[in-house]
């Protein structure tokens, strides 16, 4: 097999909030149009995560290779779907607007182009949200806002796709036509997502980490109940790649 | 009504036809530079920009009275004090880790108190309550002029970021990952607000210019679905203010600063009661 450059590597990671540690000692490595599940408990560390990919957050020791390069040299080729729209419900804009700002990066102090608008209206397509473009962004249900959001992050066309929690204010019914689209997507780009439902997205992806100040991994062919249960219940642990899964679990040898 | 279109044709009331050209040619930088304002919610940041501005006045007025500097006009010493207020502002929102606001607040304080002292300290009298609250008898020609030019360079400006700034007020931390450098930004709105300030001070004063920016852009966003409509409104809304306001304010023979403001505040007051009103009976 060629050597590939990673989509993600992650070498010794540690960050944390002042005193209070959030992410010890991660080590993983994400491959191009390998699909990964973020999963574990709120306060994990699973959105610190995100954001240190993005570069938004620097960790305090260790390293983060993106495409090989910085977060911040590969930026430009993620395309981010936030959990939390910091959004002034007052503010007028439309969903074509909304989306049209993951072209914002190319477009310099000048317009967006008919092929910035072009590429908008793809990623809508794909979300099959199209039609929604002339409507207010403030009009619309926290399921149709998910969406918008996702093919904004689409319009940046990106390489990797970071979602946190996609399917947040998704309603029942449309979950499964979501995951669909999820399923579609991880066929042309890597994607990241971060998610509350195990049982959604580990249809869908090959692999889970279970976030909780540290990372373990699990491919999903290996989830089991016990497994899911020692995921959310366990204590912390270090940092397994998923080879040292089994059908007995992990090594425990390392506990903190 | 009459009289007041009468006097704007007077030649020996060219002040009120100068006050109407200043307010019509700083409605358009009002209303987009308002709204996004308004939109990134930094009325609080226009408001103590504004107050410092009083400082550069003073300074000015000092400086040209004592050194004898001609150039040194109430004007410039207005630009160069906002503009460095803006600045001044902008990093230490972005940069310090003191509460801001507490920062903030005594930018605003120490700016004026320093104007007022420097006018304290002119030699000759002058009135701080025309810096304060206008006094549309002391423009000049020249004062139109440097109107007429910041309003281009801010309109211009204003427009040209229209959908990066859009980006970075709608979703910051997405226009910083889209590899916007958002902190230029920020520094951008507000040394354009900073400018926007200058035009109307002559006008209305530091005191109440912040009106201006915020009721015609609050009252246009409860009509508007876009950006830009919200600054159509807005700018249609402040050239109301301004001529309806001196109109009212010379037939009624009323300050016309106070008269400006209050009419925007009522069309303000209005729409944000119509529209309790009518949530209330459906």
């Amino acid at each position: 097999m060629p050597l590939q450059i990673p989509a993600v590597q992650c070498e010794q990671v540690s960050f944390s909030y002042g005193e209070i540690p959030i992410l010890t000692d991660v080590s993983f490595s994400i491959q191009k149009l390998d699909a990964v599940a973020l999963v574990g408990p709120n306060g994990g560390g699973k959105s610190t995560l995100l954001k240190l990919i993005l570069g938004l957050l620097t960790p305090q020791t260790g390293t983060i290779k993106v495409l090989g390069v910085t977060p911040q040299q590969a930026r430009q080729k993620i395309g981010y779907m936030p959990q939390h729209l910091q959004y002034d419900p007052s503010f007028p804009v439309s969903v074509m607007d909304v989306v049209l700002m993951g072209r914002a990066g190319s477009i310099g102090l000048g317009r967006y182009s008919a092929e910035d608008r072009r590429i908008a209206m793809q990623a809508m397509a794909e979300l099959a949200v199209d039609g929604l473009a002339p409507r207010p962004f403030n009009s619309l249900s926290g399921g149709q806002r998910q969406r918008i959001l996702i093919a904004r992050a689409l319009a940046c066309e990106p390489e990797i796709l970071l979602l946190d929690e996609p399917t947040a204010n998704v309603d029942p019914g449309v979950e499964l036509q979501f995951f669909e689209i999820l399923k579609e997507l991880a066929n042309r780009v890597t994607v990241l997502t971060v998610s509350h439902d195990l049982g959604f997205v580990s249809q869908m992806v090959s692999r889970v980490f279970c976030v909780n100040r540290q990372v373990k991994i699990h491919p999903t062919s290996e989830l089991t109940g016990e497994i899911i249960h020692e995921m959310y219940g366990g204590d912390v642990r270090m940092v397994r790649h998923d080879h040292c899964c089994s059908e007995q679990g992990h090594s425990h040898a390392d506990i903190l | 009504m009459l009289t007041y279109f009468n006097a704007l044709t007077d030649p020996n009331m060219v002040f009120l036809r100068y006050a109407l050209f200043a307010g019509l040619l700083a409605a358009p930088a009002f209303g987009i530079i308002g709204t996004y304002v308004v939109a990134r919610r930094m009325t609080y940041l226009a408001g103590a920009i504004a107050h410092c501005v009083l400082g550069g006045i003073g300074a000015a007025l000092y400086c040209q009275a004592r050194y004898e500097l001609p150039w040194l006009t109430p004007m410039l010493g207005a630009i160069v004090a906002a503009i460095g207020a803006a600045l001044l502002i902008g990093l230490i929102s972005l940069r310090s880790h003191e509460r801001v606001d507490s920062v903030i607040g005594a930018i605003w304080v120490l700016g004026m108190a320093t104007g007022i002292i420097f006018i304290a300290k002119t030699p000759g009298y002058i009135d701080p309550m025309s810096y304060l609250f206008g006094n549309i008898l002391m423009i000049t020609g020249r004062d139109l002029l440097t109107i007429a030019v910041l309003d281009v360079i801010v309109i211009g400006l204003g427009l040209l970021s229209y959908n990066r700034m859009i980006a970075v007020c709608f979703d910051e931390e997405f226009a910083r990952l889209r590899g916007i450098r958002t902190e230029l930004y920020t520094l951008l709105l507000l040394c354009l607000t900073a400018l926007t300030i200058v035009l109307m001070v002559r006008v209305v004063g530091i005191v109440m210019v912040i009106a201006l920016f915020t009721l015609p852009a609050a009252t246009a966003s409860h009509f508007s679905t876009r950006i830009w409509q919200m600054m159509l409104f807005a700018t249609l809304l402040g050239m109301i203010s301004v001529a309806g306001g001196l109109s009212l304010s010379y037939g009624l023979d009323l300050p016309s600063g106070p008269t400006i403001v209050m009419l925007a505040g009522f069309f303000y007051l209005t729409v944000i009661i119509g529209k309790g009103l009518k949530n209330k009976l459906r």
